[in-house]
């Protein structure tokens, strides 16, 4: 066995710990087929974001299943990533017409990038292309072999058109898209996918933590002991509603006391957390009992610490392609009050598995609720933590991407029936 | 184990089949209840084989009160319980083929908008949408001989194979049985209990993971009672 074949099979021993052997066993029989199968991945950043969190997992996992995937990300500059944030508030419904300048460099950094990257693409047998920043990469490979798919992980359920209409052009001639639910879904002349994200039950951000290590963050961080803490981790962007936390709390926090933490980091392609940021101190000044935190991107132990000494974790926002944060606490066994949109209405099931809002009054009142219910607290935790278990770990998505690899490669449409 | 029950039997030996599943969208959606009758006539079969038991293996909560996706649309995007109940009692097992089902489903539907004074109708971000599947079967390499032989197995089995043998078989055979009662029916009269336990599990009211302990449960019970 050579050292790669020695690790991938001790990754997916650890995967087996949490998920069982049978779920490990039906990957490699399902990758079977795909064997040393070129996937190449492509995103615009390593670091921060869900996309690169999801990516960083899924390359090993896919590899240890004898597949070649690996994993390109495209350089753009500061115009660039200033006219992908205006697609990503566009798809997000939020528009303004984007300047034909920014546009023009969104089309030069692309094809830069397919300078470097073209014999890569054209080479792979799979290529999945993710979000817009990089969309235009195909209609610089014309001697493409392989099948290219194009992952859109925003809520694009209600576009600006002009956005779309834009963005459309591009994503038509790929072989299929995948969206994260059906919603986001839009009318091309190709199949779509449906594929939820997932977490990753071993990541620094999500693997157990021992007592002592969630003590250490509470010191570090000076949280009261004797008071509930409400937490909410995500980037400082206006679509996850900091703002709207800030403001239940307080709600909340007149007749119930409490503590706020919002733990957010930055990504590189996104230019607006800055200003985000600074608006949420503003509306934090004064209030000891709310902390804002700006942490680096790879502070995952600290958010995973975060999370498990929380008592509510809450992911207000008012769009959300997903929302990963949503899962990770669930996993940890935490009740989520959720905005009541997007992909976290696939993991909250209102009621069961935590709440559904969708104004800060919304959420300061089931914060209460629960905070005046402490039993009921911990069984909602318990349920979130087995519904995530069984459906939003990675072993799942990658038997999703597997699954739909699989039918690309045969053209089947519906039943495929391997080696019977 | 028993012995005794256990005896070697003629029948072919049980092939344990997996398989995996990927949802696609079929670009058709409902946000009244007169779309989505007139959608579901026209809609794939394996769109609506999707809806009613594809949808265990998807992530998905598993819904407490409805155990298909047309009634659970009815009751959470229509706010119609008498239609949600009556489609959540619509089993597919008692029809003889899928055209059959999807005649009584748009039956249900049309009772129920002669009964309306207004059209049912759901918000725009409640619409219903029409998805279909892709499955993907393969062989496990798991083979035996004795039902009693897949005892230390059933507890361990992928739900992609529980899915296969235990819903899928009923949509793909003739008498609509399971895979497990259908193999214990060629393994002798002995396993007559035990097929008809299994015959009695409901098969759409239980998570895939669920339906694995009832099962792996039904076969541990049956050899210890013939054990004792």
């Amino acid at each position: 066995m050579s050292p790669a074949d020695k690790n991938g099979s001790l990754l997916l021993d650890r995967y087996a710990e949490v998920t069982g052997r049978e779920v490990i066993h039906h990957l490699q029989q399902l990758a079977a087929p795909l064997k040393g199968a070129k996937v190449v991945h492509v995103n615009s950043t390593r670091e921060g974001g869900g996309v690169a969190e999801i990516l960083q997992k899924l390359i090993p996992l896919k590899r240890a299943l004898g597949i070649d995937a690996s994993w390109e990300v495209i350089n753009g500059s500061p115009a660039f990533y200033e006219c992908t944030k205006g697609f990503h508030n566009g798809l997000q419904g939020m528009g303004s017409p984007i300047p034909k300048q920014l546009l023009a460099e969104y089309e030069k950094v692309n094809a830069a990038n397919a300078e470097e990257l073209r014999s890569t693409l054209e080479e792979a047998d799979f290529v999945v292309i993710h979000d817009p920043q990089p969309a235009p990469l195909l209609s610089h490979c014309p001697e493409r072999r392989g099948r290219w798919l194009w992952r859109c992980h925003i809520d694009a359920s209600h576009p600006y058109r002009p956005v779309w209409k834009y963005l459309r052009q591009w994503v038509i001639p790929y072989d299929a898209s995948i969206f994260s639910i059906p919603q986001f879904a839009q009318p091309l002349p190709h199949p779509q996918y449906i594929v939820a994200p997932s977490i990753d039950p071993l990541s620094e951000k999500n693997r157990d933590l021992p007592l002592e290590e969630l003590q250490t963050v509470r010191e570090r961080f000076k949280l009261d002991p004797d008071l509930p803490m409400m937490l909410q981790v995500s980037r400082y962007d206006r679509f996850k509603d900091p703002l709207g936390v800030v403001q239940a709390c307080q709600l909340a926090g007149k007749l119930t006391p409490l503590q706020l933490v919002l733990a957010g980091g930055g990504a590189s392609d996104d230019p607006e957390g800055e200003a985000v940021l600074a608006e949420v101190r503003q509306a934090a000044a004064g209030d000891s009992r709310i902390q804002v935190l700006l942490l680096p991107a790879d502070a995952h132990h600290t958010i995973n610490a975060l999370q498990r000494t929380a008592d509510i974790v809450l992911q207000k926002s008012i769009r959300e392609g997903f929302g990963l944060t949503v899962a990770e606490a669930m996993w940890k066994g935490k009740p989520v009050i959720g905005g009541d949109t997007g992909g976290i209405r696939l993991q909250i099931f209102d009621h069961y598995t935590g709440f559904l809002v969708r104004t800060p009054e919304g959420a300061a009142l089931r914060i209460r609720y629960l905070l005046h219910r402490r039993e009921l607290l911990k069984e909602m935790g318990q349920r979130a933590q087995r519904f995530v278990g069984e459906n939003f770990l990675i072993t799942r998505h990658l038997r999703e991407y597997l699954t739909m690899l699989l039918g690309l490669q045969s053209g089947t449409q519906g039943r495929m029936e391997l080696g019977l | 184990m028993t012995e005794s029950t256990a005896d070697p039997v003629e029948a072919t030996p049980f092939a344990v089949r997996d398989c995996a599943l990927i949802s696609l969208t079929t670009g058709l959606k409902a946000q009244n209840l007169r779309e989505f009758c007139d959608i579901l006539r026209r809609i794939p079969l394996e769109s609506i084989e999707h809806h009613l038991w594809g949808r265990l293996l998807q992530p998905r909560f598993d819904e407490p009160e409805y155990n298909n996706d047309f009634a659970s649309w009815a009751y959470h995007g229509l706010h119609d319980k008498t239609l949600a109940e009556r489609l959540s009692m619509v089993l597919p097992t008692d029809f003889t083929d899928q055209e059959a089902l999807r005649q009584e489903l748009v039956e249900v539907l049309e009772e129920r908008l002669d009964q309306c004074e207004m059209v049912p109708w759901a918000k725009g971000e409640q619409q219903f949408h029409f998805l279909r599947s892709q499955i993907v079967v393969f062989d496990s390499g798991l083979r035996f001989s004795r039902p009693v032989d897949l005892v230390p197995y059933l507890a361990n089995l992928s739900t992609g194979s529980i899915y296969y043998h235990f819903i899928d078989a009923r949509n793909r055979t003739a008498e609509r049985w399971d895979d497990f009662s259908a193999w214990l029916a060629g393994c002798g009269p002995e396993y007559h209990l035990l097929r008809e336990r299994l015959c009695g599990v409901d098969p759409y009211f239980s998570s895939l993971q669920n339906i694995r302990q009832i099962v792996a449960e039904l076969f541990q019970t049956f050899f210890e009672e013939a054990a004792q």
